[in-house]
């Protein structure tokens, strides 16, 4: 049976644009939609971040040191919750005071720069790592890339970037008959040790719980405790979006009552720990090399990347972006510095998806733009008046 | 000279280009001291009424008339369309339309003999029973105003009911206008039917059969089979009186190559893309805007994508109102690459703006625009350099541009309408 419960939240929130049009090229660099990006955020800090904090901070302080918990939350993130809702920044420094929180590393615009560019990807860990010591005084050990991407070549380029511990997707067509509740290794460097997500028992939580319809339905602390129990390995990988708690499920699911029960349950009889990824890391050895040729992800029933680049309008789009990114290093400017990282935010590309069909639902979701073509002409229209800010820049340098 | 002319619409209140054509078209016949009794089917009572009376048809109560156009009446009356099939003026002016439709909602009514019928006047779900209602007050009409004119006029097909009803009740001889065709809305496949048939019926039973260009005249005579010797090309003309060009600050410093219409089939927008992707090979400093929406649209954008041109092709979606003008005012070029245009008004409007325009031969407008830059639609090499031309020798720009502008204010509804007197004098002899 599993002897622990790996628990990682992601926080994550896009930095929307507003309607850019093509008469405001040249004339307004005024990228983002203000109004919205605060409204949303301060439904989700109603909604979620905040009773969720004081729930896990409640339930840290009730177990003693027991309980643990891990958060990754992009710059984008953490940018919005300084300017539109500090108490919820303030929240997540409480969680960190309590010694029992681990904050990953990751892309601190939460972008793709791993698939598209060495420097800039090392420009935005490096980044996110002095935003995670800044706000919460420790520095990150462990890291998860943009919705748990990962290949062998992302995994080195990470490993050299100083992370011995990366969290990536169990996803089935590389686990084959292997199991996810196992800790391996990188196929090409034998130090970085992989957790992987065990997306069954995830999901339950993250996608399943309000479904009347499934079989599981209602899923109580001691039915999840009896599913846990009788996985095999050595931790479950527990990793989901923290706005599935309040935001995507309802609290009317009941599901911070789950929340709230569920670590006495597991701690109750002492057979089950929690433990942060870099416990887990320097706990289990790892069982063998995972080898990933191609990249993965968490998204969809595919596992990869076609979320974001699965179609011309996303290439085209992402080439276009990251093909500045040459003349942008000639350029010590902060402020095309930070639009350049916020129009790198995966989440663009995400809302030119064309996959309608199998998992459309979450894209709608997620999406602001009423159809994919939009997303991708109000995107290229602000990608080109930033060309022209730098190439601007660049004539007067 | 009296003309009974059955229009759709008319301004102020207007979808599209049919009503703009008709009041330059009755402005012109009044100059030429012909008279017109403009009948429509909704009018608001603050239409301009300097150069023709105006007939609102919603005020005018059916009354039974000779048993033969009963007959016909019976067999256009109910036909119900579904609102995914609603047939329209015109590409251009069927987005608008429903864009307008959203916002209004129109009421569906059903009336007898001797009551009146509301009609909406717009291009909606109920547009075919609109036009055989219009057909029967139409004959109404002609009959009460019998002794007021002495040919009757129709306008595109929703009327062609309505002129056919004045003509079978009065014996007066029929014009049709044909501004648009069926050909002209879709590839032949996608052909509404019953608007054909409707077509059809008004150029049979017309007189003499008008048509907005010599493209439009060959269709008439080969796809419709009709006679050549009735049919007749009169070129449109445009009235730009009292409108001033804008004046915008650019935001952008590199020249503007504009397309600007509905992203169909008919409009050619593949072959504009092409071009802009061969000149963008040879010149960095231009960018290339597609402004307006339709069918084709979402094709378009992956084209673009496709070619890696995305950060120099622009895309606007419907522009409404003033954004027509300042678009116009932000271009250096503008390109119509229609593939089947019975008239094409827009080049005329981009030169108005002292914009050099290329257009398709096959387009109305080729055969009278003597400055405009003319390709085949599907010659993208032709198109890319002329585009390049007009960017880079700004001598060819420049004259371009002045001698286009003269020559869209040498354009007069007077001539063209002249050529209208001339027809009716010829039915009436």
């Amino acid at each position: 049976m599993a002897k622990s419960i790996c628990l990682y939240f992601q926080v994550h929130q896009p930095t929307r644009l507003r309607l850019y049009r093509f008469f405001d090229i040249g004339k307004d660099s005024h990228y983002y939609d203000d109004f919205q990006n605060r409204t949303i955020l301060k439904r989700i800090a109603q909604k979620c971040y905040l009773p969720m904090n004081e729930l896990l901070l409640k339930a840290i302080k009730a177990y003693k040191g027991e309980f643990k918990v891990a958060f990754s939350i992009s710059g984008s993130a953490l940018e919005q919750f300084e300017r539109y809702a500090p108490e919820v920044l303030d929240s997540f420094k409480a969680l960190a005071d309590t010694g029992c929180v681990e904050f990953l590393c990751e892309t601190y615009y939460h972008s793709l720069a791993a698939v598209a560019s060495g420097s800039e990807f090392q420009f935005q860990v490096q980044k996110h790592k002095e935003a995670i010591e800044h706000y919460f005084g420790q520095t990150p050990v462990s890291f998860r890339n943009t919705e748990l991407i990962y290949s062998d070549a992302i995994g080195r380029q990470v490993y050299e970037l100083g992370f011995k511990t990366m969290l990536t997707e169990g996803a089935r067509h590389i686990m084959g008959w292997r199991s996810p509740n196992y800790v391996y290794n990188n196929d090409l460097v034998e130090g970085q040790k992989l957790l992987l997500r065990n997306y069954s028992l995830s999901d339950d939580i993250a996608f399943r719980f309000g479904d009347r319809n499934w079989a599981g339905w209602p899923l109580t602390a001691e039915k999840f405790k009896s599913w846990v129990s009788a996985a095999e390995g050595d931790y479950v990988g527990l990793f989901m979006d923290y706005e599935t708690f309040g935001e995507h499920t309802d609290k009317a699911s009941g599901i911070f009552d789950f929340m709230a029960a569920l670590p006495g349950e597991i701690l109750k009889d002492g057979k089950i720990r929690f433990l942060t990824p870099k416990e887990v890391a320097a706990e289990f050895k790892s069982v063998g090399d995972l080898s990933v040729p191609n990249a993965i992800s968490w998204a969809d029933e595919e596992r990869d990347l076609t979320a974001w680049l699965g179609n011309d309008l996303q290439n085209e789009a992402f080439n276009k972006l990251y093909s500045l990114r040459e003349k942008l290093s000639l350029l010590d400017n902060p402020v095309l510095w930070a639009d350049y990282g916020h129009l790198s935010e995966s989440d663009h590309l995400y809302y030119m998806c064309t996959k309608f069909f199998t998992d459309g639902d979450m894209h709608k979701y997620f999406n602001p733009y009423a159809s994919p073509y939009e997303a991708f002409i109000n995107y290229m229209n602000v990608l080109s008046d930033f060309i022209i800010r730098v190439n601007d820049a660049i004539a007067v340098k | 000279m009296r003309v009974l002319m059955f229009g759709w619409e008319f301004p102020p209140h207007i979808a599209g280009g049919l009503g703009t054509a008709c009041k330059g078209i009755v402005e012109g016949l009044a100059h030429n001291g012909v008279e017109t009794l403009f009948v429509m089917p909704s009018a608001s009572g603050d239409e301009d009424e300097s150069c023709t009376k105006i007939i609102n048809a919603s005020d005018v109560a059916v009354a039974h008339v000779s048993e033969t156009v009963d007959e016909f009446l019976d067999k256009v009356k109910f036909i119900h369309v579904d609102s995914s099939l609603v047939p329209y003026v015109d590409p251009d002016e069927y987005f608008e339309a429903i864009e307008k439709m959203k916002a209004e909602h129109t009421l569906e009514t059903t009336i007898g003999f001797g009551q009146k019928f509301k009609f909406s006047g717009k291009y909606g779900a109920n547009l075919m029973e609109e036009v055989s209602r219009y057909a029967q007050v139409g004959g109404t009409i002609a009959m009460q105003h019998k002794d007021e004119f002495d040919v009757i006029h129709a306008h595109d097909w929703l009327t062609y009911l309505a002129g056919i009803a004045a003509k079978e009740l009065t014996g007066k001889p029929l014009v049709v206008h044909v501004h648009a065709t069926s050909y002209d809305r879709g590839s032949e496949d996608m052909i509404d039917t019953r608007v054909l048939a409707i077509e059809k019926r008004g150029m049979q039973a017309a007189d003499k059969v008008v048509a907005v260009s010599e493209l439009t005249r060959n269709i008439v005579i080969n796809k419709y089979g009709i006679d050549p010797s009735k049919v007749v090309a009169v070129h449109n003309a445009v009235d730009f009186s009292g409108r001033e060009n804008l004046s915008v600050e650019r935001g952008v410093k590199d020249k503007v190559v504009t397309f600007l219409g509905r992203i169909t089939f008919q409009k050619g927008p593949e072959y504009f893309i092409d071009a802009a992707a061969k000149v963008l090979k040879r010149t960095k400093n231009v960018r290339f805007v597609m402004a307006g929406s339709g069918d084709m649209m979402n094709r378009a954008i992956r084209q673009v994508a496709k070619l890696g041109i995305a950060d120099r092709f622009h895309f606007t979606g419907f522009l409404r109102g003033t954004d027509v003008q300042k678009m116009f005012a932000l271009s250096d070029v503008y390109i119509m690459p229609s593939v089947s245009e019975p008239f094409g008004i827009s080049p005329l409007e981009a030169m108005r703006s002292n914009v050099p325009s290329i257009i398709s031969y096959q387009s109305g407008a080729a055969e009278i625009l003597k400055y405009a830059f003319k390709v085949d639609f599907w010659d993208v090499d032709a198109m890319a350099d002329d585009i390049y031309a007009l960017l880079q020798y700004p001598a060819l720009s420049e004259f371009a541009a002045k001698q286009g502008l003269d020559e869209v204010n040498a354009l007069k509804w007077d001539h063209a309408t002249a050529k209208l007197k001339d027809i009716y004098e010829q039915l009436i002899k």
